[in-house]
């Protein structure tokens, strides 16, 4: 899993029937010092999370499609959670 | 998932029998600013997407998951394709 940032919405109308009603969230993934690390991604939100939140998501198609409870939807990102705090004691 | 713009077709002449009736085309991954990220791909489509389009597309197994129970050999496939988006 990585920490995001929520940083998009997406519409999209057109697309498999497995993802009706998903909501999709553009996110930028983080290092823990906040800086982005690595593109942007496109993930389904299984938690509801917005633009600027935290969000921790899982880059792996069965645990995406668990996420927005489906069996083998065509995903392979999810946001599962909505970070509260990150503490890395030194 | 990825933001992608489809900027070609692929055409196979002597295909994987899996891959028969399967749309194959060249995908240019995107940032949201429209700008190019990385090289282009070939992407399986499952959703009638066309050339110029945005679409967004699933990486890995899940590709082939659209063409169920067919077990096609992709690793990159055309899920959705993109009315708009928004950023901030």
């Amino acid at each position: 899993m990585l920490l995001a940032r929520v940083t998009g919405t997406l519409v999209s109308t057109q697309k498999h029937s497995k993802l009706e009603g998903a909501k999709l969230l553009i996110v930028q993934p983080l290092t823990l010092e906040e800086t982005p690390r690595g593109g942007e991604l496109l993930a389904v939100d299984g938690v509801g999370a917005g633009v600027g939140e935290k969000v921790l998501i899982v880059l792996e198609g069965r645990s995406a499609s668990d996420a927005i409870g489906q069996k083998a939807a065509p995903v392979d990102a999810a946001i599962v959670g909505i970070v509260d705090t990150v503490d890395l004691p030194s | 998932m990825q933001l992608g713009k489809v900027v070609g077709t692929v055409v196979l002449n002597n295909r994987n029998e899996t891959l028969h009736g399967v749309t194959l085309l060249l995908v240019q991954p995107i940032s949201s600013s429209r700008e190019a990220v990385g090289r282009v791909i070939v992407a399986a489509d499952s959703v009638g997407a066309g050339v110029g389009e945005h679409v967004f597309f699933v990486r890995g197994k899940e590709a082939s998951f659209p063409f169920y129970p067919t077990e096609v050999p992709a690793d990159a496939g055309i899920v959705g394709i993109v009315d708009s988006w928004h950023v901030g």
